[in-house]
């Protein structure tokens, strides 16, 4: 016989053997595909969840904050050298601070910041509306009374220079902004001629990335005090660290589920056709040449299913990102060799196990039945 | 041989059922087959745990992290209802001493009398004073270190440890009767005291007994017991804020609702819903002329962060619900496409088709149940054990959960074999028996 015929026949028996037992092939492929599926979502999600959770954690606000060592304040190059430091890696808001009077001669502190920047920062404060224009403040809901800002205009005043400002929201936070002023950071400049004393800095990333900031602004802004925010970035490890490791075990649990039933239905197949491996025994076919077929067979299962079920487990993936987080998740194309590996190995054990069983048989008690 | 005849030949066989015979078969067909039985056992037992684990890890994930939250700490307010304003710049305070209102010290114990006193984890109140220390005009603060406080028989003993958990002390925490104080590390740097030392604030003297370390304004603060706070401001029995920390459930549109203007049965149910707007309206009613506030910055965004781990977990254990089910079903599916052949001799012998599924079907109830029950027990106790090495606590599976996964591993037994039974009664009994279907 031609090796080239031989190929073929392999290949034809292959084959024919998926064709002629389809239901068995078919629920054989389902579970492939499955714990396949299975394994690529609970990977990908393992892998992106910490980013997602990441932006979620931003929303607490700044987690570095830097205070100006001078009572003067930042200079604009120090703000500016502050923000090339920090770069794309996070937001940067200053704040300029005062205790101002108000018409009745009563202290109040005011504040100067970028509302743009602000709002970004701090998603969790609530504001009726945001002041647009110059002129226009944010009065905390506590100061609203004090000051009658709900009647409109209102004067306030420091070191003998006053500025006239319309309340155009109210902002609430259940905190210290409660009691007090916000307006545009040019204007409070203008007004008071004090420039920001303190950054808030949102700094994004893993827990190694935001102290190797921490550490890069102390070394190269020396006019500030830079300081973590241990209230938010403790709280986020410890979460963050304890919602993977719930997820790594539930991931671990689904893939042992499936791989169980992987090995659980393709034994059961193997086992079935111990009548067709006699027959091709007792043609002379052996041991290692039906060991090869067998897993010839279950390695084409392995691949079909696992590039199945790597596509539908980032479809799952996407889907509960996209519910979940109403963001996508990046496919992690990394995963499939693992997964594949993974697929291949399971099928071939579940395969070649009951075959191992079956060789001490002798054919002829396989055909008559015993 | 005559009673199997008898009971698989008069068809349709549903009036004449030999019981007997049935139960026979079924006993012996698991007899016999060990093997094949025990690895769809084995799939449907393993389904059934992990469901259940998964099951009990959806439900009680929203109480852990609710309880990691809180080391964000407080996330209440409980301030004067008739307060003036505070002037506060980083860690200075600049109010006049005499302005302002103050909440009485002896109404505290009521906050764990409010309908939500279990979800109350942790509480501290705070007076602030302004003292001279070397002269430096510095705010010492007065709160609770480790205090105890009783309502009825029920004690409970809280202070800023617990209600700030990022709150670091080197040395120690004073006592709560004590005269001792920490000074933030901002301030000690400057005062250069040490833990033990001693410092004079507006004349007297006291002694250190650690340097605090909190990241945020405390670190240029000074932090004593109330009493003594209270000794210096001359208001015995006052305090000015309260910092509760509360398990809540997330705000929704419900919550953020007045309710002056929902109707009575609305109302009961927003007041026993932990939102934090009812917490703060039960403890507004409980300590007297007060205002209590969600503190935004750590109440919204806990309710956001509580919300997508919870519906995270929801939808993954909805996958591997559907995950073990699918492959259950395959397992099953397979078991049943190797018993063609007995198919086809009881076919063969007359058998009709109601009593030969229910042959089938009563073999994969009984596995179903078997595999439930200790799939049940196993996903309890993995469920406890995860619980118990990630959150320090344990996950409790409720019993309520056992039918429903009992149900489920029937439904996916029976749905798994259903097609296979399906196709096996209809195969003709001579291919079926030549091994050609």
């Amino acid at each position: 016989m031609r090796p080239g015929s031989r190929t073929a026949m392999y290949f034809r028996m292959l084959y024919r053997a998926a064709m002629l037992r389809k239901g068995q092939a078919a629920s054989a492929l389902t579970a492939i595909i499955v714990a396949s599926a299975a394994s690529t979502a609970m990977l990908t999600l393992y892998v992106d969840v910490q980013a997602k959770l990441r932006k979620e954690f931003r929303n607490f606000g700044a987690n570095i904050v830097m205070q100006a060592r001078s009572p003067k304040g930042f200079t604009p190059e120090e703000l500016r050298s502050i923000k090339t430091t920090v770069g794309d890696r996070g937001l940067v808001v200053p704040f300029s601070y005062a205790v101002a009077r108000d018409q009745h001669e009563q202290a109040i502190v005011a504040v100067g910041t970028d509302f743009d920047l602000a709002r970004k920062l701090n998603p969790w404060w609530s504001v009726s509306a945001w002041p647009s224009s110059k002129g226009h403040a944010l009065v905390g809901v506590r100061a609203e009374r004090p000051l009658d800002a709900d009647r409109g205009g209102f004067t306030l005043s420091f070191e003998g220079k006053s500025v006239q400002l319309t309340s155009r929201g109210t902002l609430r936070t259940g905190a210290g902004e409660d009691s007090r002023v916000y307006l545009w950071l040019p204007e409070f400049e203008a007004w008071t001629g004090l420039s920001p004393s303190t950054v808030e800095i949102a700094a994004s990333g893993t827990p190694e990335e935001v102290g190797g900031l921490l550490h890069r602004l102390q070394q190269t802004i020396l006019a500030g005090e830079v300081h973590a925010v241990r209230q938010v970035t403790e709280g986020e490890a410890n979460l963050l660290g304890k919602t993977r490791s719930t997820l790594l075990s539930s991931a671990g649990f689904i893939v042992c589920t499936a791989a169980l039933c992987v090995l659980a239905t393709l034994m059961g197949w193997v086992f079935d056709r111990r009548r067709d491996f006699a027959i091709m025994k007792a043609l002379g076919a052996s041991d290692r040449l039906i060991a090869m077929f067998v897993a010839g067979e279950a390695a084409a299962l392995a691949c079909v299913g696992a590039i199945a079920g790597f596509f539908a487990g980032m479809a799952i993936a996407a889907l509960i990102g996209r519910l979940n987080f109403h963001a996508p998740v990046s496919p992690q194309f990394n995963l499939f060799p693992r997964i594949l590996a993974g697929t291949l190995l399971v099928t071939l054990v579940a395969a070649l196990l009951p075959l191992r069983l079956l060789r001490r048989i002798q054919p002829a008690m396989i055909l008559r039945g015993e | 041989m005559r009673s199997l005849f008898k009971s698989l030949t008069c068809s349709p066989a549903s009036r004449c059922f030999n019981t007997d015979m049935f139960v026979r078969l079924v006993y012996e067909s698991f007899r016999r087959q060990t093997r094949r039985k025990l690895l769809v056992a084995v799939a449907v037992t393993l389904g059934a745990a992990v469901s259940t684990a998964m099951i009990g890890i959806a439900t009680g994930i929203g109480d852990k992290i609710s309880r990691e939250l809180r080391n964000y700490g407080a996330n209440l307010i409980v301030t004067p209802d008739e307060d003036a304003l505070d002037v506060q710049i980083g860690s200075v305070n600049l109010r006049p001493a005499s302005g302002g209102a103050y909440l009485d010290e002896a109404a505290l114990p009521q906050i764990k009398g409010i309908f939500w006193r279990n979800n109350i984890a942790a509480f501290a109140p705070e007076l602030p004073v302004n003292v001279n220390a070397n002269g430096h005009q510095v705010t010492l603060l007065g709160t609770y270190f480790s205090k105890t406080v009783a309502l009825g028989k029920e004690q409970f003993t809280t202070g800023a440890p617990s209600t700030f958990p990022w709150w670091k002390v080197e040395g120690n925490w004073p006592q709560d009767e004590s005269t001792d104080l920490l000074i933030g590390e901002k301030l000690a740097a400057s005062l250069n005291s040490q833990p033990g030392s001693r410092v004079e604030l507006d004349g007297a003297s006291y002694r250190v007994s650690g340097i605090l370390s909190t990241g945020g304004d405390e670190d240029g603060q000074i932090v004593a017991p109330l009493g003594v706070a209270q000794s210096i401001a001359g208001r015995p029995g006052k305090l000015r804020t309260i910092y509760v920390s509360a398990l809540l459930k997330p705000e929704d549109t419900f919550a953020r609702r007045n309710p002056d203007t929902l109707s009575p049965s609305e109302r009961d149910r927003w007041y026993c819903t932990p939102y934090p707007q009812s917490i703060a309206f039960q403890l507004q009613e409980a300590i007297p002329h007060s205002r209590a506030e969600q503190i935004r910055r750590v109440a919204q965004n806990e309710g956001n962060i509580l919300t997508r781990i919870e519906g995270l977990m929801l939808l993954i254990t909805l996958a591997a619900l559907l995950t073990s089910g699918l492959a259950v079903s395959a397992a099953m599916a397979t078991a049943m496409f190797e018993r063609r052949t007995e198919v086809g001799l009881m076919k063969a012998l007359g058998a009709g088709h109601f009593p030969l599924s229910m042959i089938f079907v009563t073999e994969s109830v009984l596995i179903a149940c078997v595999g439930g029950l200790i799939g049940f027990a196993f996903g309890a106790l993995l469920a406890k054990e995860l619980g118990r090495t990630i959150f320090g606590s344990e996950i409790v599976v409720q019993p309520v959960l056992f039918p429903v996964v009992l149900a489920l591993a029937i439904a996916v037994t029976f749905g798994g074999s259903a097609v296979a039974i399906r196709r096996a009664v209809k195969y003709d009994p001579v291919l079926a028996l030549r091994g050609e279907a």
